[in-house]
């Protein structure tokens, strides 16, 4: 692979994911929200792919089919059964609405490329310099936590969050240990099924998932 | 020697196979407090080796203990001992009153044992990443036990406390990508990048602005997971709903197993940007902290959440302590993490069986304590005594020593704001406890109808163990000496 194709192939890779981040926030059908997760996570896929075909890393070729499998079609799954269970497909108000969130969302953008200069200066090279669109989908992720009510918004927002923490450490150092890559996936996947069992728990004690419901606890 | 390292998470693991395979019998529910004794004697023989042959490394460098990790491994052994045993009452008892089923009884000894499991691996860990990973594995391992009672108040808190602290770890591992990075610019092709030994040695050589970014996030990461303010919103509906076991290891050693994970770091920062950058961040949570446990303890209204929130203003002196960084001073933090751990512990497990014999955790219903439930107010009272810092108690010593520290390093203001605020969290605890223990009865219980007291034989244990470390710190004090060293610079 030379490296100009090598360079736009991962740019394309790297602003579909920031993309997918956005349709996260625009959509409000649940369906459409994790098909957009979906592709995020093919996107991030591919970009671990891409760079460890063009540097000949065999490991991370490894580690890019698994985090295309789990990201792409596994957790996805999970989270398509979480709606599947319930009657509500659609986040009905989140507490930003749409337009001021998806410039929430830009001025986090704008603000992921302040804060990683240093990185980007440390060694500009085509994968350091997309780090903060990787930080960028982090900081979206967060927003999408903080913004929805229901139960499985919230744990898209943080799969969100941890696809751009994946696309970070793939653009930074062509990958994190297997070890720790290995560990990190087994963590997440963990989490995002006991967020499964909490959600259905709370299905059945409380009828729904909207998690304003949840006020038993305060001083 | 080297296997040892090695062998240690696998004694609590060891227990959880049990548990799962057979299930929680008479027999099987002691293999958690008989999996501590074993990690307490393995703490021990490991601490007298490093003492002696310097740091053992194992499983391809992956793990790595010295003095430091060696202590830890202590305190993690003799706080999961209390807890454990309280633990097999604490579950058979809830069996016998058909409170829970075989199922969850199940579940929890499993769990409870990973739990330990993945906190042994934090503080032998010498790559950061696995350091993160087995920090997330315990907050994976924790959230079902926090929901063990299945109510709506303990969902609530498993949600909030999985969601709030998965964030909190995702940015501590942002943090430590970002220190790859830096570390892998400074030497491409070294294999150990992330292991903090390897680190240490290439601090200075390590870019200020990258580390500046990865630094500031694992402080704020790994800093909800201790319990930090601004990130402490978690702490107090999971410790107040957690199965008191389960809480009492939380705030025993959880939350000390993360603020470990800072001191760790610290060398590392401190090496790579100097020592305020790192001493500002954590002044700042320390403080906070200080501040909002302050304020919320004046009208608290539940023990448990009173406990929890002590937990905050204890962590506040620890971040406190490291701040101040010099040996002196991780001296006091590490007394303080065992003495706090223990008394935590106690008090957790003492608070469970007050809650499981009242049926009530508000202060004013449970007014009168003292004539009502001698053995429980008594062992309330003294635990608070010894959280308070009181003599003959091991905090009196840690709390003496983070202030010195703290006034001779020209940190004098930082150590006299967090003085009064201490003070306040003093008289604040102090008023609640008097009126919970000798207080008038408020009638909404009565005198106590069970005569059992093998509960309480662990506990009276830690605080006796905890009176004897005030003493004399013979046991530990070369080791305690040594680790503190070890993150010294």
């Amino acid at each position: 692979m030379s490296s100009t194709v090598f360079v736009q192939l991962l740019d394309l890779a790297v602003g579909s994911t920031l993309l997918c981040a956005f349709a996260i926030l625009w959509r409000r059908d649940l369906v459409a929200i994790v098909r957009a997760l979906s592709v995020q996570g093919i996107a991030l896929g591919i970009v671990a792919g891409l760079i460890g075909i063009y540097h000949h890393e065999s490991e991370l070729v490894a580690v890019a089919a698994f985090v295309l499998i789990l990201k792409g079609a596994v957790l996805p799954g999970v989270l398509l059964r979480i709606i599947g269970a319930g009657d509500e497909t659609r986040e009905v108000h989140p507490r930003v609405n749409v337009p001021a969130s998806l410039l929430t969302a830009a001025a986090l953008t704008l603000l992921a490329y302040a804060t990683s200069q240093s990185v980007v200066a440390l060694d500009p090279s085509a994968e350091t310099r997309a780090i903060p669109i990787g930080l960028a989908t982090a900081l979206i992720g967060v927003f999408v936590l903080a913004n929805r009510h229901k139960a499985v918004t919230q744990v898209i927002g943080f799969v969100v969050l941890d696809n751009g923490i994946s696309l970070v450490a793939f653009l930074a150092t062509t990958g994190v240990p297997l070890v720790v890559e290995l560990g990190v996936a087994l963590d997440v996947l963990a989490a995002v099924l006991i967020l499964q069992v909490l959600t259905a728990r709370m299905r059945a004690k409380f009828g729904v998932t909207d998690l304003d419901q949840l006020r038993e606890l305060h001083d | 020697m080297h296997l040892l390292v090695a062998l240690i998470p696998l004694l609590p693991l060891g227990a959880a196979v049990a548990v799962g395979v057979a299930g929680w019998r008479t027999t099987t529910a002691w293999a958690g407090p008989l999996a501590s004794v074993a990690v307490i004697g393995a703490g021990a023989l490991l601490g007298a080796d490093v003492l002696e042959h310097g740091a053992l490394a194992a499983l391809g460098s992956v793990l790595r203990a010295d003095s430091l990790s060696a202590f830890m491994v202590i305190v993690i052994g003799t706080v999961s001992l209390i807890a454990n045993t309280y633990g097999v009452s604490y579950i058979t008892g809830e069996l016998d009153r058909d409170e829970t089923t075989a199922a969850a009884a199940r579940s929890y000894g499993v769990l409870a044992q990973v739990f330990v499991a993945a906190m042994l691996v934090v503080v032998l860990a010498d790559n950061l990443g696995v350091l993160w990973v087995a920090i997330e594995a315990t907050t994976v391992a924790t959230v079902l036990l926090v929901g063990h009672r299945r109510t709506r108040a303990s969902l609530e808190a498993s949600w909030k406390y999985v969601v709030i602290g998965s964030v909190g770890v995702g940015l501590a591992l942002l943090g430590t990508v970002l220190v790859y990075f830096a570390s892998r610019h400074v030497n491409a092709g070294n294999h150990d990048a992330l292991n903090w030994s390897y680190l240490v040695t290439i601090a200075p050589h390590l870019n200020p602005g990258v580390m500046r970014l990865a630094i500031g996030l694992i402080v704020l990461g790994f800093g909800t997971k201790a319990g930090l303010a601004p990130m402490h919103s978690w702490l107090p509906d999971t410790y107040s709903q957690a199965p008191a076991p389960v809480a009492a290891l939380m705030a025993g050693v959880l939350s000390s197993t993360a603020a470990y994970a800072l001191l760790r770091y610290k060398v590392i920062a401190d090496g790579a940007l100097g020592r305020n950058y790192t001493r500002g961040l954590l002044l700042a949570g320390a403080l906070l902290s200080l501040l909002v446990a302050a304020s919320l303890l004046l009208a608290q209204r539940d023990y448990k959440r009173l406990l929890a929130y002590s937990s905050i203003e204890h962590m506040g002196l620890i971040a406190l302590g490291i701040a101040i960084g010099t040996p002196l001073a991780l001296t006091a933090v590490l007394l303080h993490i065992l003495g706090h751990g223990i008394a935590k512990c106690v008090l957790f497990c003492t608070s469970g069986e007050i809650s499981r014999s009242t049926g009530t955790t508000k202060i004013d219903e449970v007014a009168g304590l003292l004539t009502l439930r001698p053995l429980q107010g008594t062992l309330f009272g003294v635990g608070l005594i010894a959280l308070a810092g009181f003599p003959p108690f091991a905090m009196f010593a840690s709390e003496l020593g983070i202030a010195r520290s703290g006034v001779s390093d020209r940190l004098g203001w930082a150590v006299a704001v967090a003085l009064v605020l201490v003070l306040v969290t003093f008289i604040a605890i102090a008023g609640h406890a008097l009126k919970m223990l000798l207080g008038e009865p408020s009638g909404v219980i009565d005198a106590d109808p069970s005569g059992s007291t093998t509960w309480a034989v662990p506990l009276v244990g830690g605080l006796v163990a905890l009176a004897v470390l005030g003493l004399t710190m013979w046991p530990i004090e070369r080791l305690i000496d040594a680790a503190a060293k070890v993150v010294t610079r």
